[in-house]
C-alpha cells in the first residue's frame, strides 16, 4: 500500500485526490490546502485528516509519496521539501517557473532514485501515444514540421482575477494552455534549438496573455509552430491537437482520434495501410480502474503508483522532461519581449503620403 | 420509466469519436428549430422521454414544450445536472467559493439567499446542494420530470472523494421537493452501487456505459456483468454503441440480452436513425 498525501485542493488537486483515493493500492493519509474551506467540508463529511501547513503535514505523517497541485510558484519549495523526506513526487504542470530551480529538483530526484512525474496528461492520451509509436516506426518518414494547437473557452470577457490569470503565479494562457502542446512537441521532436516570432497577446485579461503563437526551430530545417488561444468560445472545452508533416505522409491527432496518411508502402506499420488510416479513442484507450474526467488523468496517476511499487525509474513526464517544457516557455517569453524585428529584414513599404508615428519619426531624428 | 430514452449529446457537440463530427452537429443544431424537429421525430415515434443536461439551451426547449402543452402532453424530461463546464469555467474565473456563490440564487426569495449564505458559512453541504439543485431545476418548472439525475462528473468526483453523504442529500431532496426519482450517472457503476447501498439508497436508478466491448466500463466488464446479475438496482444503459465502435444491430442485440436493464438511452440526429433504433430494440425487447 502506497501511503500518499495531496497538497493543493483546487480543480486539479481535488480531481487527483478523488482518483487516487479510489486507487486500490493507495491509502491517502492526509490532504493539505492553505485555505480551509474545501478542507473543512471534506473533513466534516469524509473524515479525512487535513492540514493547512505543508511542513507540519510532512513532519506529522509517515508518507511514501505526495501529489503537489498548488500554483506553480510554490512548487520549487514544496517539491524540494518532499524530496528531502525521500518522498516520490507527482507534481502538477507547469513544473517550476525558475529553470535553475527545476534543474536542481530534477537532479535531486534522480540522485535519490525517487519516482518523479509531472501532470502532462496528454502523454497518456491513446491517440497521442499512437503518434509517438508511429514516429518511432518512422511511418511518415522524416518529420519536417509540426503544428501543435490548443483552444478553449477560459477567459471570454475582461473580468475576474485568480492565480490562473497571473503569470507570476504560474497562470495565464502560456503556462495553463500552451504548456500542453509545447510538451507534446518536446515529446515528439525533443528540445528546440531556438524560438522565434513569439506572440504573447492579451485579448481580455489584464495581467496575462490570452493567446500564444511561436515557432520552434530544430536541427536540419525542422520546425514546429505553436498556436494557442484560451479565449475561443467556439470550442466547448479545451481541445489539443497536433499535425505532423513528414517526407512519407502526415499525421493528425487529437484526444478522440488519430488520422494518418501514409504515402509509401515500403515500411507501413502493422495494422496500417497506404493512404488514409483512422484510429479512434475507443480502440486506442486502455481501461482504467476509475474514471472521472478522461482515462488519461487516471492512467497518469496509475503509472506513478506502479513506478513506486516497482521501484522503477522509468519515468514518463519526469522532472527533467518538464524542465524542458519550462525552458521553451521561458525562451518564448524572452522572445516575445524583444518585440518583432521589423527593420532587420525587408523594410515595410511606406504608404504614400502617410507619416509614420512617433517611433519611426524619433529614430530618424537620431540618425 | 420508459424503456427507450432519448439523449442530448448530439445537440451539444459531444461526440466521443470525432471533433469534426461534433462540430458538424453543433452547426446543424445551432437553431432551436433543428433541435425541436428531431425531438418531434422521436416523440412521434413514441420515444417520449428526453434525458437532457441542464444546459442553457435546454431552457429554450422547455419554453417550447410549455407553450404547446397539448402537442407534448406525454413528453417527459429527465434532467441531468449540473452542466459541468459551466461550473468548471466559473471556478477558473472566480475560484472555488466564488463560483459557488455565483450559482446560488442571487435575490428574490430572501429565505433562499439566507439559506445559501448560512450554508456557505457553516460548511453545511445540505443547504448548498439543495440550493444548487433548485437553481438547476428552475427551467423545468411546470414540466413533467419523473427522474432527476446527478451527472457523472459530480457523481464520480463524490465517489472518489468518498463523499457518500452527498448522494443521500441529493436523493432525499429530489424525492421530497420534486416528488421524483433520483438517478445517478456514473462511469464506475460497480463501485457506485456499493456506495449507494452504504448510505441506504435502495433499488437506485443508475445510468452507466453498458456495451459489448467494455468501453468506459470502469471496474471491468466482469464486475459489470456481476452487478447486473446480482445487485438490486435499475440499470440504464448508455453508450451501447460504444461511440460507433459496435454496429447498431449487434450492439442492441447484446444489450437487450443482459439482465436487469430497465432502459436504454441513445442519441440520434435523424428520423431514420431514431426509427431504426426503435425497431431494433422492439425486435430484441418487448417494449411496454
Amino acid at each position: 500500500m502506497v501511503r500518499l498525501g495531496v497538497v493543493g485542493l483546487g480543480k486539479m488537486g481535488l480531481s487527483h485526490y478523488a482518483m487516487i483515493n479510489a486507487h486500490p493500492d493507495v491509502k491517502v493519509e492526509a490532504i493539505c490546502d492553505s485555505t480551509g474551506y474545501v478542507l473543512d467540508v471534506l473533513s466534516k463529511y469524509t473524515g479525512v485528516r487535513t492540514y493547512t501547513d505543508f511542513d507540519v503535514m510532512l513532519r506529522d505523517i509517515e508518507l511514501d509519496a505526495i501529489i503537489i497541485a498548488t500554483p506553480s510558484r510554490s512548487h520549487g519549495r514544496m517539491v524540494e521539501a518532499a524530496l528531502n523526506e525521500n518522498l516520490h513526487v507527482f507534481c502538477e504542470k507547469p513544473f517550476c517557473l525558475d529553470i535553475a530551480e527545476g534543474e536542481k529538483l530534477a537532479r535531486i530526484a534522480t540522485e535519490k532514485a525517487l519516482v518523479n512525474q509531472v501532470g502532462y496528461h496528454n502523454r497518456f492520451v491513446g491517440a497521442f501515444q499512437e503518434v509517438k509509436r508511429l514516429l518511432e516506426a518512422e511511418a511518415i518518414g522524416a518529420v519536417t514540421h509540426v503544428l501543435a494547437e490548443a483552444y478553449g473557452p477560459v477567459v471570454l470577457k475582461p473580468k475576474g482575477s485568480t492565480w490562473r490569470t497571473q503569470r507570476t503565479e504560474g497562470g495565464g494562457c502560456l503556462y495553463d494552455y500552451a504548456a500542453h502542446p509545447i510538451n507534446l512537441v518536446n515529446w515528439f521532436l525533443g528540445a528546440p534549438q531556438s524560438v522565434g516570432g513569439s506572440v504573447l497577446n492579451k485579448i481580455f485579461s489584464r495581467d496575462t496573455e490570452d493567446e500564444v503563437f511561436s515557432t520552434l526551430y530544430y536541427d536540419g530545417g525542422k520546425s514546429a509552430q505553436i498556436s494557442v488561444n484560451w479565449s475561443d468560445e467556439s470550442y466547448r472545452k479545451m481541445t489539443t491537437k497536433v499535425t505532423l508533416w513528414g517526407t512519407q505522409g502526415r499525421i493528425y491527432a487529437d484526444r478522440q482520434e488519430c488520422q494518418v496518411y501514409i504515402r509509401d508502402d515500403l515500411a507501413v506499420p502493422a495494422g496500417y495501410q497506404r493512404g488514409w488510416n483512422v484510429r479512434y479513442t475507443t480502440d486506442l484507450t486502455e481501461a482504467v480502474w476509475f474514471y472521472l474526467r478522461g482515462e488519461e488523468y487516471s492512467a497518469q496517476l496509475d503509472y506513478f503508483v506502479r513506478c513506486i511499487e516497482a521501484r522503477a525509474n522509468d519515468n514518463v513526464n519526469s522532472f527533467e522532461e518538464a524542465v524542458m517544457t519550462d525552458r521553451v516557455m521561458a525562451m518564448m517569453i524572452a522572445d516575445a519581449e524583444k518585440r518583432p524585428s521589423v527593420t532587420s529584414g525587408i523594410a515595410p513599404r511606406q504608404a504614400p503620403g502617410k507619416k509614420f508615428g512617433l517611433l519611426f519619426g524619433g529614430r530618424k531624428a537620431v540618425s | 420509466m420508459e424503456r427507450l430514452l432519448f439523449g442530448d449529446n448530439q445537440f451539444f457537440g459531444v461526440n466521443h469519436m470525432s471533433e469534426e463530427k461534433a462540430r458538424t452537429q453543433m452547426m446543424r443544431f445551432q437553431e432551436l428549430t433543428a433541435v425541436i424537429d428531431v425531438l418531434d421525430n422521436a416523440y412521434d415515434e413514441g420515444v417520449t422521454s428526453f434525458m437532457c443536461t441542464t444546459h442553457d439551451r435546454i431552457a429554450m426547449v422547455c419554453d417550447h414544450m410549455r407553450s404547446n402543452p397539448q402537442r407534448y402532453k406525454d413528453f417527459q424530461f429527465l434532467p441531468c445536472m449540473p452542466y459541468a463546464h459551466k461550473y468548471a469555467n466559473a471556478v477558473t474565473e472566480d475560484g472555488m467559493v466564488g463560483a459557488l456563490k455565483r450559482f446560488l440564487p442571487e435575490e428574490g426569495i430572501v429565505n433562499a439567499a439566507l439559506r445559501g449564505g448560512m450554508s456557505l458559512a457553516r460548511k453545511d453541504i445540505e443547504g448548498i446542494t439543495t440550493l444548487l439543485v433548485d437553481a438547476e431545476m428552475k427551467m423545468f418548472a411546470g414540466l413533467n420530470t419523473p427522474v432527476i439525475f446527478l451527472q457523472n462528473v459530480v457523481v464520480d468526483l463524490l465517489l472518489g472523494l468518498d463523499f457518500k453523504a452527498a448522494f443521500r442529500i441529493f436523493a432525499d431532496h429530489i424525492k421530497s421537493r420534486y416528488n421524483a426519482e433520483p438517478g445517478f450517472i456514473t462511469m464506475n457503476m460497480p463501485k457506485l452501487l456499493d456506495a449507494l447501498e452504504e448510505v441506504g439508497i435502495e433499488n437506485p436508478i443508475v445510468c452507466s456505459n453498458i456495451n459489448k466491448i467494455g468501453f468506459r466500463m470502469c471496474g471491468g466488464f466482469e464486475a459489470y456483468e456481476r452487478a447486473l446479475d446480482e445487485k438490486k438496482f435499475r440499470a440504464i444503459a448508455m453508450s451501447v454503441f460504444a461511440s460507433g465502435a459496435v454496429p447498431a444491430r449487434e450492439a442492441i442485440e447484446w444489450v437487450c440480452k443482459q439482465p436487469n436493464i430497465q432502459a436504454i438511452v441513445f442519441g440520434a440526429s435523424s428520423k431514420t436513425n431514431i426509427r431504426n433504433t426503435k425497431l431494433l430494440v422492439e425486435e430484441f425487447w418487448r417494449l411496454n
